[in-house]
This record gives C-alpha cells, sequence and structure tokens, in this order.
C-alpha cells in the first residue's frame, strides 16, 4: 500500500475539476485579477457541479464527499485563481457550522440552495480589535423581547458584499471570570440593520471580495441563534481551525502546483546560450525546490484532510499544513520570479500573480505568528514527559 | 417516444505526450503503448447530443468502445457524464483493426447489446472523426454494417414532427459542407457522425462521478460472441487479418535546405530572386 493513494473516484474528480478550470476559469483569472471582481457566474457553475457542498450529505443537496476532495477542488481551482478557491473555501467555511450545528430547520432552509450554486456563504469573526484576539470580539447580540440586537463592526471579512448568508460571532454575555461568552448567528443579506461596509483593495486573491460588515441595531430573530448561546467560541474556532486552515493550505498548494508548471514551461521554452535554460543547474536546482516544496505542502495538506474525514483530532496537523504550505508558496512563486528574471516582473505572466496570491494567504485564516503558536502548543503537550 | 441510443468512444492519447509517440516500422502503425489516453474529444459532442436526446425524450444511452482493457477508464468518465451503461470490446484479437475490422466489430458490439437487452437501438452516435488516425470512416461504415442510413459532420438535429400517432418522429438534421450545410430529414434507426459545431460537452459533475461508480460496464473478448445466435464474430472480419488496409511507405520527408549566394547589384538580385520564384510556381501578381 503507499503511504497516501487517491481512490479512483478522487482521481476522477482532479481530472472533472482540472477540465473544468482549464475551460472556464484559466482563461479569464487575470482579467479578474486585474479588474478586482469575483466571478459569480463561476460560482454558479461550480456548484452545478457539486463543487460548492461538495462535504454535505446529498440530503441537503450536496455531493457527499469529504474534505480530502474538497482539498482536491481547491487545489485544481487556485492552481489558476486562487482568488476563486478563496471564494469557494470561505463559503465552505460558513456551510460547516450551519452543517455541524445547525437545527434541521437551519439545516434543510439554508444548505441546499447553498450547495446548488445559488447563493453564497461566508463566515464573520474578525473585528478590527485584533483578528488575533479572537475571544476579545465586542459585536454584541442583545437579547429582546422577541430575538436579538447586534451592534458591531467585522472586517477583513471574505464574500463580505457577495454573501447571501453569514455565519458571524457576537458577544452575548460574560462568564462567572468576566471573560467573553461569544454566540454564533446566521444573518442573511437585506437584514434590517446590517450592511456591509468598507470594501477593501487587496494586493492578492483579488478574484474574492473581503471587506467589513456592520450591525447597526440589527434586529435578529431567535431563529438566528446557531447551536447553543454561549456556544459561539467553539463553533468559530473548529469552523476556523479546521475548515479555513485546511482550505487555505489546499489554495497554497495550488499556487505550488502553478508555480511549478509556470517555471517548467518557462524554463523548457526560454533560450540563452542558444538552449533552454531548463539545462543549466542552477534552473534545476530552483525547479528542484519548488517540486520538494509542492510535494510536502501536498502531502500535509492531503494527510489532515484524511484525518478530518476520519473524524479524528486534526487541528494541529491542519495548522502545520497551513503553516508550511502557504510560506513555501510564497517561497516557490519568488523562486519561480527569479527563475524567469526579467520576465517574471511582467504582468503578462501568472507568477507576479501567484506571489501575490501567497502572500494574501498568510494572513487568511489566521498569521503564521499565530500558526506557530497552535503548533507549538499543541506540541508541548504532546511531547510532555 | 424514448429512444435507445449508442455513442461510440475512441480512448486517442492525450496530445500532451504526443512527443511520445513512436510509429512501428514494420506494421506501420502508431505505437499508443504507454501513453495516457484521453476521451476522443469530439467523442464528448456525441455524448453530449446523446444526453440531450434522453433529456428531451427519455430513454437509453449506452456507450461503446472497442480498446485495450484500461479503456475502462474512459467508459468510467462517460458514464459519469450521464450514459446509463458502458460495454468494452477487449481483446488481442481486436488488436491492429483498421476502421473497417473497427466497425465490424463494433457492429457486432451494437447487436449483442440489442439482444441482451431485447431493444434495437435508434440512434448511434459517433464523434465524425478522431485525434489520432483521423480516417473519420468509422461512423459511415457502422451505417453499412447496421444497415441503418447515415450522415456525416452532423451539427444540428432537431425533432420535426411531435409523436401524436406512437409512430416515429422525424429528424432535421444538418449537415456541414464546405461554404454551407445541407439539410436533411431523416427517421431512427440513425447513425450520426457529429462535429464539434453541434454542441458545448457538459463538464463532469461530482454527483456524476458518484453515480458512475455504480452503473454497469461490461468487458467483451471474441469468446463472448462465440455463441450460436446468429451474432458470433467471422474471426476473418476482425483485427489485423479483417483489415485490408495496407499503409504504405512511412518515412520522415527531408526538408533540408541549401543556399546560394546571389552577387551583383540590389536589381540584379531582385531580378533573379524574382525569376527563381516564379520557375517554383510562386505567383508574383499583387493585388493593390
Ligand atoms: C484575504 C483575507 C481574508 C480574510 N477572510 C476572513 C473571513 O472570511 N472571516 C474572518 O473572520 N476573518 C477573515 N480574515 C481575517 C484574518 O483571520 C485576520 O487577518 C487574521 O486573523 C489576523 O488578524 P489581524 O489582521 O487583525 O492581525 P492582528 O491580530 O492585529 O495581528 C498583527 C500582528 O501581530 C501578530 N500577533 C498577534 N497576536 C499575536 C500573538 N499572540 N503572538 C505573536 N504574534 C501575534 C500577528 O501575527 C501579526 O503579525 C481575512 C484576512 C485576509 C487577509
Amino acid at each position: 500500500m503507499h503511504f497516501f493513494e487517491f481512490s479512483e473516484e478522487q482521481k476522477m474528480l482532479r481530472k472533472a475539476i482540472r477540465e473544468f478550470v482549464e475551460s472556464e476559469v484559466a482563461p479569464l483569472a487575470s482579467e479578474w485579477d486585474e479588474k478586482d471582481v469575483c466571478p459569480g457566474d463561476v460560482f454558479k457553475k461550480l456548484g452545478e457541479l457539486g463543487v460548492n457542498g461538495i462535504f454535505v450529505p446529498e440530503r441537503y443537496g450536496g455531493a457527499g464527499l469529504g474534505h480530502v476532495e474538497r482539498a482536491i477542488c481547491l487545489e485544481e481551482i487556485s492552481r489558476h485563481s486562487a482568488g476563486l478557491g478563496m471564494t469557494i473555501m470561505t463559503h465552505h467555511l460558513g456551510i460547516y457550522p450551519i452543517l455541524q450545528y445547525g437545527s434541521d430547520e437551519q439545516k434543510d432552509n439554508y444548505l441546499p440552495y447553498l450547495c446548488s450554486g445559488a447563493k453564497i456563504c461566508g463566515l464573520a469573526v474578525t473585528e478590527p480589535g485584533g483578528g488575533s484576539d479572537f475571544s476579545g470580539q465586542k459585536t454584541l447580540a442583545e437579547k429582546a423581547d422577541t430575538g436579538w440586537i447586534v451592534n458591531g463592526r467585522k472586517c477583513f471579512i471574505t464574500n463580505s458584499h457577495n454573501a447571501d448568508v453569514t455565519v458571524f460571532t457576537a458577544k452575548t454575555g460574560e462568564d462567572e471570570k468576566g471573560r467573553n461568552k461569544l454566540s454564533a448567528f446566521i444573518v442573511e443579506r437585506g437584514a434590517k440593520g446590517f450592511e456591509p461596509g468598507r470594501k477593501e483593495h487587496k494586493l492578492g486573491l483579488r478574484a474574492s471580495v473581503t471587506g467589513d460588515l456592520v450591525f447597526a441595531d440589527a434586529k435578529l430573530s431567535d431563529a438566528a441563534l446557531l447551536g447553543k448561546e454561549g456556544g459561539g467560541s467553539r463553533i468559530g474556532m473548529e469552523g476556523i481551525s479546521e475548515i479555513g486552515r485546511g482550505g487555505m493550505s489546499a489554495i497554497a498548494v495550488g499556487i505550488l502546483r502553478g508555480c511549478l508548471e509556470e517555471a517548467i514551461k518557462f524554463a523548457n521554452e526560454r533560450i540563452v546560450y542558444g538552449k533552454p535554460i531548463a539545462k543549466l543547474q542552477a534552473i534545476q536546482f530552483e525547479i528542484a525546490k519548488i517540486r520538494t516544496s509542492y510535494e510536502a505542502a501536498r502531502l500535509l495538506t492531503y494527510y489532515a484532510a484524511s484525518l478530518k474525514d476520519a473524524a479524528l483530532p486534526c487541528a494541529n496537523e491542519v495548522a502545520t499544513a497551513k503553516l508550511y504550505s502557504t510560506e513555501a508558496s510564497v517561497e516557490a512563486a519568488k523562486r519561480t520570479m527569479d527563475l524567469m528574471g526579467g520576465y517574471g516582473v511582467i504582468n503578462e505572466y501568472a507568477v507576479g500573480r501567484f506571489l501575490r496570491d501567497a502572500l494574501t494567504s498568510i494572513p487568511s485564516g489566521g498569521t503564521s505568528h499565530i500558526h506557530q503558536i497552535v503548533i507549538a502548543g499543541g506540541t508541548l503537550k504532546d511531547f510532555q514527559a | 417516444m424514448p429512444y435507445n441510443v449508442a455513442v461510440c468512444i475512441k480512448p486517442v492519447p492525450d496530445p500532451k505526450y504526443y512527443d511520445r509517440i513512436t510509429i512501428d516500422p514494420q506494421r506501420k502503425t502508431i505505437v499508443r503503448s504507454g501513453i495516457p489516453t484521453m476521451i476522443n474529444p469530439v467523442d464528448k459532442n456525441a455524448v453530449e447530443a446523446a444526453m440531450q436526446l434522453r433529456e428531451r425524450f427519455g430513454g437509453y444511452v449506452a456507450a461503446i468502445s472497442m480498446a485495450p482493457p484500461d479503456a475502462r477508464e474512459i467508459l468510467r468518465e462517460v458514464l459519469a457524464m450521464g450514459a446509463d451503461a458502458a460495454y468494452l470490446l477487449s481483446d488481442r484479437a481486436f488488436g491492429g483493426a483498421d476502421t473497417l475490422a473497427t466497425s465490424y466489430t463494433l457492429y457486432k458490439g451494437l447487436k449483442k447489446i440489442e439482444l441482451e437487452r431485447g431493444l434495437p437501438f435508434d440512434f448511434v452516435f459517433c464523434g465524425c472523426e478522431s485525434a489520432d488516425g483521423a480516417t473519420a470512416q468509422v461512423s459511415s461504415q457502422l451505417g453499412e454494417w447496421l444497415a441503418f442510413p447515415h450522415l456525416w459532420n452532423v451539427f444540428s438535429i432537431e425533432s420535426v414532427s411531435p409523436d401524436s400517432s406512437g409512430g416515429r418522429e422525424s429528424f432535421k438534421l444538418r449537415t456541414k459542407i464546405e461554404n454551407g450545410f445541407m439539410e436533411w430529414v431523416g427517421r431512427t434507426p440513425l447513425v450520426l457522425g457529429v462535429s464539434r459545431e453541434m454542441n458545448k460537452p457538459r463538464f463532469t459533475s461530482v454527483m456524476g462521478i458518484m453515480k458512475a461508480k455504480n452503473k454497469p460496464l461490461t468487458v467483451w473478448g471474441l469468446a463472448d460472441f462465440a455463441e450460436d445466435d446468429g451474432h458470433g464474430m467471422d474471426s476473418g472480419l476482425i483485427g489485423l487479418s479483417g483489415s485490408p488496409t495496407q499503409p504504405g511507405e512511412i518515412f520522415t520527408p527531408d526538408l533540408k535546405r541549401s543556399g546560394e549566394t546571389l552577387t551583383g547589384t540590389p536589381e540584379e538580385i531582385v531580378e533573379r530572386i524574382f525569376a527563381v520564384m516564379r520557375s517554383n510556381g510562386v505567383s508574383l501578381v499583387f493585388e493593390p
């Protein structure tokens, strides 16, 4: 047995997604980046193919597969457009808590149209007070006679302006030690007092929308509460640490793959001294390093996803994969640029976009510092005497 | 009225690996072994045409291929696109077939499917040509073996008489010709070689891949055709022995060029170049 082997269906899935991406994504990826637009029509088509609800059971309109399959889709999409990958990955990040913690009504209500491609989902936890300080959230949800009144602002939220459904966390009280008690809610676009605010102009991942969400006396019904009151920390953290970081890791693997392919193509085509630069040992060293980091990132990412599919604890493995893959994608994009000489900085080539996307993937889902804190924490516990 | 539809599928070498293809100098055939294959691109248009027909009228779509055993993977893809069943005709004895032997083998395969299902085929779709051999002969030959009317290079199909009497519908068909098209009206059964302009093949969906797992994929070898039901195969009509095509010489043309240095005034040199070009049949009349 191989240590890690994809099944026949998983190989077919990769092939099918690759065919779609090469036809419908690759030719337009640089235009989406330049114009800073998220292609809603392609999002819809991906829904029809089953990508948007890939890990959602069939009874809710999903494909009934798992997180390895999700990573395959994200890798293939991000190989050509990490920005579109980001839109899909965050859509999954919003869907997951509804699937995991939603009531039957909430699941029946939201999941089918979120899987079909008709609607977009998102998850909002980060606030201006610092995304790293998860428990320091200030957005406040207060109980009213019926339902809740919410005030506050979320920032850096993917799909902020194009999501139809957003899962968010807010403070609903304090425990006896004075620590924030968070709860999770579902809010729909157009809810009274709830609006997208500022839209960011990002360095990379530009085929995804990022911006603020503003709650100004927003009124939500009792049915908007997701899971138990006070369960928001767990809901938010589980989503981010498993689905968010796992998704970012797969996106970075896609960027790595894109770099590898660009590097090889260029090295074979560029003739210097009358022969392709692929014949130069210095160039071969670059290719070898990109290949090695791609393979390592891939193994870490799919291994972590397979733990999630086996319902095993995986937060640490996912964090390791995300830290490594995103950092490696930055390095690989830089190496690819170096290998291309002057062409590397010409915008007709995708590699500049890959570098911007790779850099933007670092803070998304938690910074590299935070990942190291998570990994070290887990490691010190694992290796306790 | 629901239709029984067959789609013929050929695995062809993936163009990404064309540099690995060699030609057997003895048999003068393409050596394909070890080269990753894909569905012949225009065969996907044939599958799409079959899917659209089934969506409109209901019925059944079977994919059939004569190919080495690893073509199972290709047929799974067709099942994932939506075909109901797939049949692979695979036997060493089928190897080395030209288009005539190929179409004969496919014909026998189709007859055997009809026999097993107890239902005749109404439509047989083929791609109009293959990306590797590109003879464009199989669909017409298959029509002849089946004794079905057949058209080649079809780019549009429309039903013209809604079936009210329980009789057979007519179909308006268009075939591409140079600088235009021809219009035909046909009744089933029909064999159609479809062109790329016919439609845009659908992408395989994740759900399709999962469903394909449980769809029947039958492999038949020569022995499966031996039974005495009138549909056994004539071993003289299959494989290399059933292939009358004799490839001629295969060689790499000599493209060596030789140069000549011309001397004289620029005008004399130009005159000389023009003379050489004229004598080689290059027209030097320029339209303004
Ligand atoms: C493209 C993009 C998309 C995003 N999408 C979403 C989304 O959909 N939903 C969502 O909720 N959020 C989203 N985010 C927000 C993201 O999760 C935060 O940016 C991230 O958690 C970091 O928070 P911050 O930006 O406020 O940085 P800060 O928390 O302010 O960090 C600033 C610096 O301090 C460091 N730092 C902070 N705390 C520590 C510590 N304890 N130890 C050591 N160093 C520390 C950080 O590493 C960083 O270098 C997105 C971000 C980006 C860039």
